[in-house]
């Protein structure tokens, strides 16, 4: 594992409504390169906020920021989004936009050539498995709930960044769908050698795609770890995120047989 | 006979170019300034909720102004506006006709843009606004790639709503010296042609409804991406106004302009000076339906070169004196005042058209009135009428003032209706006036002002301060002045306020120079 954190919040607050609700709270966290870290906790701990402040969307109070080892607010904040791939949860794909369009928004914005940039946008299409001959200009409001979000992934991978930040984008899709894209992104994570940071507020989807897991409660970070290590934590709200996905592991187990048994 | 037969369409189509081209003109300018002006106003305003309220605030206050009074009031302050860059930066531009209207059209048109860039950019999802920012997008890429487009299908309905009401709205830019589609209504209203009433609405609404879809069919085009249709909608816009430009800019423009106020003895007499300036090989136009206090400015300002008013009215009105001079004197003060100001009085057409009380003969014989002083003792049991501005001017005070005067009631009414009002007996007196051929045509009397409340009304002919050494322009008037006496007048304006074909003020002008070149 390299020694340089690819992102590290060093006690980092952001609070709003003139001071008066504290959103981060004196939270410090160090992002490896290449790993997967899911941001686990329920509404309002303040996971949105701490993802935020990486690309700037949203500007921190106190602390310090770094990606990529520069400080972010020493950085161009348009210049700094353009280097950072980011996905919605409902994709939020600009509705007047081809597919084509969508995706190669970034490298757009970046100044690629057009002929770049439809390369680029046949061989993301690919990457995401969507058929590029059906699915290239279609808009939107054509495509499924997993379509889209199939494109969201790919806008955000467009200009070929090594930080993905994702704010539960698998969270609006059924779990069929959701199970499909969860796997095949995992799959780009490695293949691509991505750094990604993921929001989620469930247990099982962090536990089941990441290498490490910050849960987040009323701004604080509670707990940060591998699956084994949170699963040593003696804090009662870690153990309870756990216990979840745990005994419904051991019911399905008992309800759906598995090969060889009876 | 058919009412398609009626030869007055034919009439009404000759000057289809001239005032469709005008019209169009005008609202395609008003509509553009209202767009570079409110556009990104609304842009700025759209994350400022204090500026927002204002700027809506403001636009709304002017949209409850009556297009009538905004365009009124237009005239004025330009020409206030025109004398001080004249005396400042010695340079100078006229305050009649096109800028006025212009500028209060693109006045008008401001709210609904503004008010729906507004609702439409704030309609915007605030996920694909964070969208933007996180694709990286400058606020100013945000705005042009993804709010504006996304507000467009509601800002072009602002759009277009602003279009119809300024293709309305313009109609009504005829009283300030803008030739426009109005100029069929208003001479149709003043002379009972209703044919040019019909057609005058029935062009404007053509009008409004075309622009109304090509602006549709862009927004179609714009919003599903066609540029087939976008641009078949641009075409259209750009072919509608270059057809309108292409007449207008091939004909040289007549070196005579003929003013007449809002009513029929002066499209009449208007006609007759251009009739009278043709036959003299001059080249002039009309410039109908001007406002009485417009009219005189336009004068002033070389805008017009000649029109007909009346002696009363300048003394009262455009000079604020009270005083009742005999009438003779009244006439030579007046043509000091006026050389004051390099305007020539250039004499009299032989007839008054003064205010008179007026009511049916055989009800004025019942109480045994013959003059005001008579009627002075009856009024308090009854009505008078008059027309908009009569109850706010100096002889309605003068009259009170001389006689004593106190009706039951008072009704402002439009001047063509009064006299049917009053020979109904809906009123009981009318102020009418003196040279009007409805008191004829209903049995009216006109009551003596033994007292002399009223002054003098002569018809003048006023000639622009750059025609004052015009000896071509005056040789060819001069055969006007003491040709026209007051039954010749009566006879002309209610023959003019007849609705059959006969009635168009060129015919009547024609009949009125033939029978006072008899005398």
């Amino acid at each position: 594992m390299p020694a340089t954190p690819l992102i590290a919040y060093s006690h980092v607050g952001k609070a709003f409504d003139a001071g008066r609700l504290a959103a981060v709270d004196d939270v410090s966290l160090d992002v490896r390169e290449g790993e997967f870290l899911a941001i686990v906790g329920g509404s309002g701990s303040g996971k949105t906020t701490l993802l935020r402040l990486a690309n700037r969307l949203i500007e921190a109070d106190k602390g310090r920021i770094t990606v990529e080892g520069l400080d972010v607010r020493a950085v161009n904040p348009v210049k700094l989004r353009r280097r950072i791939g980011y996905v919605f949860q409902s994709g939020s794909l600009f509705p007047h936009l081809s597919v084509v369009d969508n995706i190669g928004i970034t490298p757009k914005l970046l100044g690629w050539s057009q002929a770049e940039i439809l390369a680029r946008v046949d061989e993301l299409l690919e990457l995401v498995r969507l058929d590029r001959t059906t699915h290239r200009d279609r808009l939107p409001a054509e495509l499924s709930g997993g379509q889209r979000q199939r494109v969201g992934v790919a806008r955000a991978l467009a200009a070929r960044p090594r930080i993905v930040l994702m704010d539960e984008p698998f969270g609006a899709l059924d779990p069929l769908t959701r199970d499909a894209l969860g796997e095949d992104f995992r799959a780009l994570h490695i293949k691509l050698g991505l750094t990604t940071v993921m929001i989620t507020h469930d247990m099982a989807e962090a536990l089941l795609l990441a290498d490490r897991i910050a849960v987040m409660r009323s701004g604080k970070l509670l707990s940060l770890g591998t699956p084994k290590e949170l699963a040593q934590s003696r804090d009662g709200y870690v153990a309870q995120l756990l216990n979840t996905p745990r005994r419904q592991a051991e019911r399905l187990a008992a309800l759906l047989p598995q090969d060889g048994e009876s | 006979m058919s009412i398609l037969a009626d030869p007055r369409w034919r009439d009404a189509l000759s000057h289809l170019a001239d005032y469709l081209g005008s019209h169009v003109r005008l609202s395609v300018a008003a509509l553009a300034l209202g767009l570079i002006v409110s556009l990104p106003l609304s842009i700025a305003a759209r994350n400022r909720p204090w500026f927002r309220s204002v700027l809506l605030g403001l636009s709304s206050i002017v949209q409850t102004v009556p297009g009538l009074a905004l365009l009124a009031l237009f005239y004025p302050l330009l020409l206030a506006l025109a004398s001080i860059t004249l005396r400042w930066f010695s340079f100078s531009f006229s305050a009649f006709g096109f800028l006025p209207a212009m500028l209060a059209l693109a006045l008008y048109s401001m709210l609904p843009v503004m008010r729906n860039t507004i609702t439409g950019l704030n309609g915007v999802d605030a996920d694909l606004l964070q969208a933007a920012q996180a694709v990286g997008m400058t606020e100013r890429q945000s705005l042009f790639t993804v709010e504006l487009p996304l507000a467009l299908p509601v800002i072009m309905a602002g759009i277009r709503t602003a279009a119809v009401w300024v293709i309305g709205t313009a109609t009504l830019s005829t009283p300030i010296g803008q030739t426009s589609l109005g100029n069929y209504i208003f001479a149709g209203l003043q002379t009972q042609n209703w044919v040019f009433v019909l057609f005058g609405c029935i062009a404007a609404a053509v009008l409004a409804l075309a622009v109304d879809q090509l602006l549709a069919l862009m927004e179609n085009g714009l919003r599903t991406r066609s540029r087939l249709r976008a641009a078949l909608g641009g075409a259209g816009i750009f072919v509608l106004v270059a057809a309108t430009l292409i007449p207008t800019l091939a004909r040289s423009p007549p070196s005579y302009i003929v003013g007449a106020k809002t009513f029929t003895e002066q499209y009449v007499l208007s006609a007759l000076i251009a009739q009278q300036l043709r036959d003299a090989g001059l080249s002039a136009s009309a410039r109908e339906g001007l406002g009485s206090n417009v009219i005189f400015d336009a004068l002033a300002a070389n805008d017009i070169d000649v029109y007909v008013d009346y002696s009363g009215t300048l003394w009262a009105n455009q000079f604020h004196r009270s005083e009742i001079l005999p009438r003779d004197k009244l006439l030579a003060e007046l043509k000091t005042i006026l050389a004051s100001q390099n305007i020539t009085l250039f004499g009299e057409l032989g007839f008054e058209n003064a205010y008179a009380l007026v009511m049916p003969k055989a009800r004025a014989d019942a109480l045994g009135i013959r003059s005001i002083s008579d009627l002075a003792s009856r009024a308090p049991a009854l009505s008078i009428g008059g027309d908009y501005e009569f109850f706010s001017r100096p002889e309605w005070t003068a009259l009170q003032r001389a006689y004593g005067l106190s009706f039951r009631a008072q009704r402002t009414m439009q001047p063509d209706f009064m006299y049917a009002a009053v020979a109904s007996g809906e009123v009981d007196v009318i102020a009418g006036y003196s040279s009007d051929g409805l008191i004829a045509k209903y049995n009216l009397v006109v009551l003596d002002d033994v007292r002399q409340a009223i002054p003098p009304y002569d018809a003048v002919l006023l000639l622009a301060p750059k025609r004052a050494g015009d000896e071509a322009l005056q040789a060819a008037l001069k055969p006007l002045l003491g040709s026209i006496d007051i039954a010749d007048m009566r006879e002309a304006n209610l023959r003019a306020s007849g609705s059959d074909a006969a009635a168009s003020p060129g015919a009547v002008a024609r009949w009125l120079r033939e029978s006072s070149s008899r005398r």
